[in-house]
């Protein structure tokens, strides 16, 4: 079986995003870009379901600027045996991105397609949900654990509620959550090793994808600031300050 | 005029509260408003749907085997649906996220998650960069809108009407996707997502047991249990239990931070509640920056105190 895992490059999570003085967007100049973390525990899973013997192959595919080839070369340092750019200068909406998928689900034929449950930066969470949907296949989003036996993925989900589980018939599409794994370091000498795997590119025009960007941003603010309440003494001050609130 | 269907949440027996607050944001886009009530049982949860204020009608899907759960299930029924409509609307909770991209992809439309604010019929606000940054968005009038709406952005419409309940068939879950199990978390105590009142407790508890005088101070508070990521990550509380970011965005009227410095992560999972009550023994923590009542000094003295003097 073949896994195809998506990585979106996205600005690094330790940066503190900030929005432009004239509201057109936010800072992205010399700010470090990484692999968005949901998608590097896609990729983590998608490796230890093949070093446990039920995958044979990883691929690992982003769609974005040509500078995505970094995000790429570490997937490859992590594990994956392949990788695939599809190169788009412009902004690419969730489903662009599922359309875009799709046509290389069809080339690929993959048992499993794994994706984070949502980027970092647009946190749309749609691109899984929207794949599934296009290519009529089940979709176990937020995935706490999968267990893959027999052409069936059993997912624990993490949802509002507690813990779901669903089973789903491979093909299908998975997206995963925070917890579902530690994504492992990569070492030097894999990223070496990296640098001689395969890396495909492809312009996003030669897919014959019609894009679908329809929802156009017209300004960029920073969120509505709390601001600084009051100090009380002790607890007698503090349920004083509740009953005026009418909270106790 | 704008027509809106609002997918309706459950668990079976009862509305999710998540439902009449997407209800308030379908009304400030104004227009017909209907409510689809998937479910293996329909009659008490389309009864409280109907109850909800400004709905004209309830629609009525009966499902089997918990395929309410499941967007494979859900998802080509709505489209079957959807002729009419100008808008479909679902909370931006893990059963929203799940099923309405699926929605969206089958109609050939964009979706605009977690709507925070209505500008206009076809215009919204919504969050980036886990709420760093606010964004307006316009989709085309001439399509549908598919959107989630964060539900701790809208107050909770009221009940006491009585709209009509229709049923509009039934939907069945493929084959290749099958429900197993739900296992709920937090036992007797309010939902930490919707709890009007919650209580969280941070690293400075010190460990798994010290974190009992969270538990009883929210059982004199009638309150749910939240914790920070960093009592999580030290193995004080589950997972389920992290506010913050990466864990669960909520807003109740009163939240309770004790022991909790505010890294923003954490902040960013309460910036909506409405009153922030602050408790650590460091005066220069980051919550008290955002807290509307601050108190500095041992959470090992004060919790208890609170607690007597609530009960």
């Amino acid at each position: 079986m073949k896994i195809l895992v998506g990585l979106k490059r996205v600005i690094d999570y330790n940066v503190r995003v900030q929005v432009k003085p004239d509201g057109s967007g936010v800072v992205t100049d010399g700010v470090k870009m990484s692999i968005n973390p949901f998608d590097e525990i896609a990729l983590e899973e998608a490796l230890r379901l093949r070093e446990a013997g039920v995958a044979e192959e990883v691929v690992v595919v982003s769609i974005g600027p040509g500078a995505a080839q970094q995000q790429l070369r570490t997937g490859l340092a992590m594990g994956a045996d392949r990788a695939i750019l599809v190169e788009a200068d412009e902004e690419v909406q969730p489903l662009t991105a599922a359309r875009v998928l799709l046509s290389l689900v069809e080339k690929e034929q993959p048992g499993l397609v794994m994706l984070g449950k949502q980027a970092i930066d647009d946190d749309c969470s749609q691109t899984g949900q929207m794949l599934a949907a296009l290519w009529d296949r089940p979709q176990a989003t937020f995935a706490s654990e999968v267990v893959v036996a027999d052409g069936v993925a059993t997912v624990t989900r993490e949802v509002d509620a507690g813990l779901e589980t669903i089973e789903v018939d491979l093909p299908a599409l998975i997206t995963v959550d925070l917890r579902l794994n530690e994504p492992r370091f990569v070492k030097l000498p894999d990223i070496m090793k990296a640098k001689k795997k395969p890396l495909d590119e492809m312009p996003l025009a030669e897919l014959g994808v019609t894009a679908g960007n329809f929802v156009s941003t017209s300004a960029y603010a920073p969120p509505a600031q709390r601001e600084r309440g009051i100090m009380v003494e002790d607890v007698d001050g503090l349920m004083a300050a509740l009953k005026d609130k009418g909270l106790v | 005029m704008s027509k809106i269907l609002i997918i309706a949440e459950h668990d079976g027996q009862a509305l999710n509260p998540s439902t009449a607050k997407t209800l308030t944001c379908a009304a400030a886009i104004g227009g017909d408003i209907d409510i689809a009530v998937f479910a293996d049982s329909v009659d008490a949860v389309a009864a409280e749907a109907a109850a909800l204020d400004g709905v004209s009608k309830v629609l009525t899907v009966e499902t089997s085997g918990n395929g309410f759960r499941l967007a494979a299930a859900l998802a080509p029924k709505i489209v079957a649906m959807a002729e009419g409509y100008s808008h479909i609307l679902a909370p931006s909770t893990t059963f929203g996220k799940d099923l309405l991209p699926r929605v969206a992809a089958l109609l050939g439309v964009a979706q605009i998650s977690d709507v925070m604010a209505v500008l206009g019929s076809h215009e919204f606000q919504r969050p980036i960069y886990a709420g760093n940054a606010i964004v307006n968005v316009t989709v085309p009038a001439d399509q549908v809108m598919a959107g989630t709406v964060r539900t701790a952005s809208f107050a909770a419409a009221g009940a006491g009407s009585s709209a009509s309940i229709e049923s509009a068939g039934s939907a069945e879950a493929p084959s290749h996707t099958r429900y197993v199990k739900l296992e709920a978390s937090g036992g007797e105590r309010p939902d930490l997502q919707s709890a009007p009142r919650v209580v969280s407790g941070g690293r400075a508890l010190g460990s798994e047991e010290n974190f009992d005088i969270i538990y009883q101070l929210a059982d004199a508070m009638g309150a749910g249990v939240g914790a920070s990521r960093a009592a999580v990550d030290a193995g004080y509380v589950p997972n389920d239990m992290q506010v913050g970011q990466t864990g669960k965005i909520i807003a109740p009227d009163l939240y309770v931070a004790i022991g909790i410095s505010g890294a923003i992560q954490h902040l960013t999972g309460i910036k909506d509640a409405g009153t922030i009550v602050a408790i650590n023994k460091d005066a220069e923590a980051p919550i008290f920056e955002v807290a509307d009542i601050g108190l500095v000094g041992d959470l090992f003295n004060i919790v208890p105190e609170l607690t007597q003097k609530l009960a």
